[in-house]
């Protein structure tokens, strides 16, 4: 992060006020029993934090279910899910040292609606994430304005689209879920989530009140 | 950036990592000939490309989408082909092939629509490379091979490309959005082949020299 401003204006500690919604922000506040709060902030920054607070749910997930993994667990499974928590915490630090000082923090999760003990819970809750991943990567590539960082942001989208897969595989094994209709329209395109869609989405499993104030 | 793209390709396909690590200028100029990217650039820049997105289009766009449409028809005539082949998929995954050529097919007919007047036909193809994959279409591990490095080359194609594409949002979005779903294909092929649906925490783009090279061998 070079941008010396964009830093000084990332961390908008909220609190515990109600943030207003900034004429043209698309972006709604999430997560409102919040003990932290922050704000992505702008630009680039706001971007990356953006991927940098998916990315820290993904990684948080994926250590817990490795921790303690669901009844019956295949050895194939094991493999594939030690696997992808190992990326998503490599994405988490990737983009944590991108940010630097402009990171936000750590965030708080809840995971109270997951069945850690349950394949189709802790795998059905996968596979969310991953396509909510992939569809927000998509939806933020033209949010960024240095290609650098695009480029960075090609390499970690497809890996994600890898794991929804493969997760989507496990559970509907041989069929065209990995890439199904319920994901690629009729001109064989992904599907693209703006970052307010996607926020709410992640929002019941984030505790840390984070808003996004000028991300758009 | 060698390093990182031997990496990906090592995975995939031998012959295809010598092609580009001993021999990559040399096929860049014969593939990009074959191909006519290089042939029509002068024709194109005199032909204004009306095009799905309503607008004129920068040359450096067009060309990237000539490059993602000529990768599209590669895939999408492998997987016709694939698919026509008496007992070359078995039975149970031809519904995965049926849903990936289907894609391929779709991603061709967005990107002709796209590019309007600019668009190219279908180039003349050799799935068997000229011969070195003499048993393309008869042997489901050489077609699973070849599926996998299509796929995994699709996806380093569209990662290369995305800072030419940048200044277009819409057609920025678009092609992130294939190339999702490229590696959503290279994660199953991968897996039908019993290798890992990735090679770690991050894939590496190549440039379109890097990807013609790699492709060259399969235009006729």
């Amino acid at each position: 992060m070079q941008n010396s401003m964009s830093r000084r204006r990332l961390l908008k500690w909220s609190g515990a006020t109600a943030t207003v919604m900034v004429a043209g922000s698309l972006l709604p506040n999430f997560g409102i029993t919040a003990a932290l709060a922050a704000d992505l902030g702008e630009g680039d920054v706001g971007v990356l934090n953006y991927a940098y607070a998916l990315e820290q749910l993904e990684a948080a997930f994926y250590t817990q279910v490795i921790e303690t993994p669901y009844a019956d667990i295949t050895e194939e499974e094991t493999a594939l899910l030690t696997d992808i928590r190992d990326h998503e915490v490599e994405h988490r630090d990737f983009l944590k040292k991108a940010l630097a000082e402009g990171a936000i923090p750590a965030l708080e999760v809840d995971f109270s609606a997951v069945d850690f003990t349950d394949r189709a819970s802790v795998l059905g809750t996968a596979m969310v994430f991953e396509d909510l991943g992939v569809s927000a990567y998509n939806g933020a590539g033209k949010l960024i304005e240095d290609v650098a960082y695009l480029a960075e942001a090609g390499r970690i989208v497809s890996v994600e689209a890898r794991h929804a897969a493969a997760i989507r595989d496990l559970l509907n094994p041989n069929s065209v879920s990995f890439a199904g209709d319920d994901v690629v329209d009729e001109n064989g395109l992904d599907v693209v989530n703006e970052p307010a869609t996607v926020l709410k989405a992640a929002d019941p499993f984030i505790k840390t009140e984070v808003t996004a104030m000028s991300l758009v | 950036m060698t390093i990182q793209t031997n990496n990906l390709i090592a995975g995939i396909d031998p012959e295809i990592k010598d092609i580009l690590v001993s021999n990559r200028r040399e096929f860049f100029r014969g593939s990009a000939a074959k191909l006519g990217l290089m042939a029509s650039a002068p024709v194109l820049l005199a032909m204004t490309a009306q095009n799905a997105f309503g607008q004129e289009l920068p040359q450096d766009i067009v060309d990237v989408l000539l490059f993602a449409l000529t990768l599209e028809h590669i895939e999408d005539a492998f997987y016709r082909s694939g698919l026509e082949a008496p007992g070359l998929i078995p039975e149970e995954y031809v519904g995965i092939f049926n849903q990936i050529g289907k894609h391929e097919a779709a991603h061709v007919a967005f990107l002709t629509t796209a590019l309007g007047s600019a668009a190219i036909e279908r180039p003349e193809l050799d799935l068997t490379a000229g011969g070195k994959y003499a048993d393309a279409l008869t042997n489901f591990d050489t077609y699973l091979t070849l599926s996998q490095t299509f796929e995994d080359l699709g996806v380093a194609a569209y990662k290369g490309q995305a800072g030419v594409l940048a200044p277009n949002d819409d057609i920025l979005t678009a092609a992130l959005q294939i190339h999702s779903v490229e590696a959503r294909h290279a994660a199953i092929v991968r897996k039908i082949g019993g290798k890992k649906p990735w090679d770690g925490a991050f894939d590496e783009p190549m440039t379109k020299e890097e990807v013609l090279a790699a492709a060259g061998p399969f235009l006729a």
